[in-house]
């Protein structure tokens, strides 16, 4: 570090010119390396802000705000997760059941892994080829593990990894609408719950698109 | 000719200079286990820490203020809803000492900061085993001594400002561990999850002492055990006062 200090000072004796080139390049190199969150037409309270890149159950790789302009069902899951998770499918199944034709339709439904170690492309087109799962609404998907960290930060939903593989996690199902703010959560698992489900014909009834 | 050498070899400096490390002191800790506080969920044994590096202190005001200079999508008034709620440097970086450590600062922006020096905030275990050692001792919680006096900074009213950063060194020569702040680690919103996913009844209760002190194993160290129900209580956005963080890798 010394060293190059001494150098560069040695160097700005040759050409003052040149520093200020080197400098707008060094510049150039060190605000490529920041991962820009914002500089999204997105609203400043979207979970669309996060510039998430997924990976889908058939391989297809896509960013997550490219589910926007329609409302959105999300929640986090691990697939070797033997009892909650299977549910987790039924409740948004369910509450998918109490729509209309046309609300059915558009509501996209997406799940997204905690455990990219094992929850390859290959296990995630597994269990929905198992489930059913019709890619045209259903969206599982992984990405890498800081980026699961930071999702989860943002759907305020916990998960812990115990030593013997499983992982704890707190278990919701969350809302977003069509700008990817989050507008409704539910805990209940099995029968849909009610006051959600008016909450998705609500938000669709205000309307979708950007 | 020498013009256009002078120019090529500065930008190379320059270039290696931004891409290399910068030059902040981490401390190696060796891999190693851990008793940590925080239930297993029936494994009681220690857990396994993996060999990593930790920043010797906490991030100051005046190497925020540089990254927020260098990536202005984390000023106050840029920052997107998500990553910051209002209190967001609320305070600003330009008055008080650049050498206290920063704080009002939210988990986004401690991630971003991180890996801005090609870094991440500590886990919690890599947080809670450093933070295990006194000055000659890897793991000296066991010291009623010791206990007393990490507690007594807990005691304190957290009135004036904070000062500056650089406390004596611990076993492993990293400084303010315990006494200046509360520090943001990467898993924080999980540090209370129910060893039984099946207990959705209302997942609030888990973020208060009361209820979330059953799944812990070492009540008598309530200097850390306060510092996992503040983090606890946390959103990702949130930031306090005397909330700061130091960086991993």
């Amino acid at each position: 570090m010394q060293h190059l200090v001494q150098r560069l000072r040695i160097l700005r004796g040759i050409t003052r010119r040149g520093l200020m080139l080197a400098c707008l390049l060094g510049f150039a190199v060190g605000s490529a390396e920041a991962s820009p969150p914002h500089a999204s037409d997105w609203p400043g309270d979207s979970v669309y802000q996060l510039r998430l890149s997924l990976t889908d159950q058939n391989g297809r790789a896509f960013d997550m705000d490219s589910l926007g302009g329609a409302p959105v069902l999300v929640s986090m899951f691990y697939t070797s997760c033997e009892f909650v998770c299977p549910m987790l499918v039924d409740t948004m199944r369910n509450a998918q059941a109490q729509l209309s034709a046309q609300e059915r339709g558009r509501l996209q439904m997406l799940l997204v892994s905690i455990d990219p170690a094992r929850d390859t492309v290959a296990v995630l087109q597994h269990t929905a080829q198992e489930r059913e799962l019709d890619a045209a609404q259903w969206r599982l998907a992984r990405t890498e593990a800081p980026a699961v960290r930071k999702l989860a930060a943002v759907l305020g939903i916990q998960y812990r990894a115990l030593p013997n593989g499983d992982f704890n996690h707190t278990t919701a199902l969350i809302l977003l609408d069509s700008q990817g703010r989050i507008v409704a959560r539910s805990t209940q698992l099995g029968a849909a719950d009610p006051e959600f489900v008016s909450q998705i014909r609500k938000t669709f009834a205000q309307g979708v698109g950007r | 000719m020498r013009a256009i050498l002078g120019v090529v070899l500065l930008a190379t400096a320059l270039g290696a200079l931004a891409q290399a490390t910068p030059d902040v002191p981490y401390v190696d800790i060796p891999a190693g286990e851990l008793r940590t506080v925080l239930a297993n969920d029936g494994d009681r044994g220690p857990v396994s820490v993996a060999a990593f590096s930790l920043r010797v202190r906490p991030v100051t005001r005046s190497e925020f203020a540089r990254f927020v200079h260098q990536h202005p999508q984390w000023a106050p008034e840029q920052v997107p809803r998500t990553f910051a709620s209002a209190g967001y440097l609320q305070d600003g970086l330009e008055t008080g000492s650049p050498q206290a450590p920063v704080t009002q600062v939210s988990w986004f922006a401690a991630q971003a900061f991180c890996e801005s020096e090609g870094a991440r905030l500590p886990s919690w275990n890599e947080w809670e085993r450093v933070a295990a050692a006194d000055a000659d001792h890897a793991d000296a919680r066991q010291d009623p001594v010791w206990r007393a006096r990490i507690l007594g900074w807990y005691a304190r009213p957290a009135t004036g400002p904070l000062p500056d950063v650089g406390g004596p060194p611990n076993f492993y020569g990293v400084r303010d561990m315990h006494g200046l702040i509360w520090e943001w680690v990467d898993d924080f919103n999980a540090l209370l999850v129910s060893p039984d996913s099946r207990d959705q009844g209302d997942p609030d209760k888990l973020k208060f002492c009361g209820a979330g002190a059953i799944s812990l194993q070492d009540r008598e160290n309530y200097a850390v055990l306060m510092r996992i129900a503040l983090l606890s209580s946390l959103q990702a956005a949130d930031s306090t006062t005397s909330l700061g963080f130091r960086c991993a890798r």
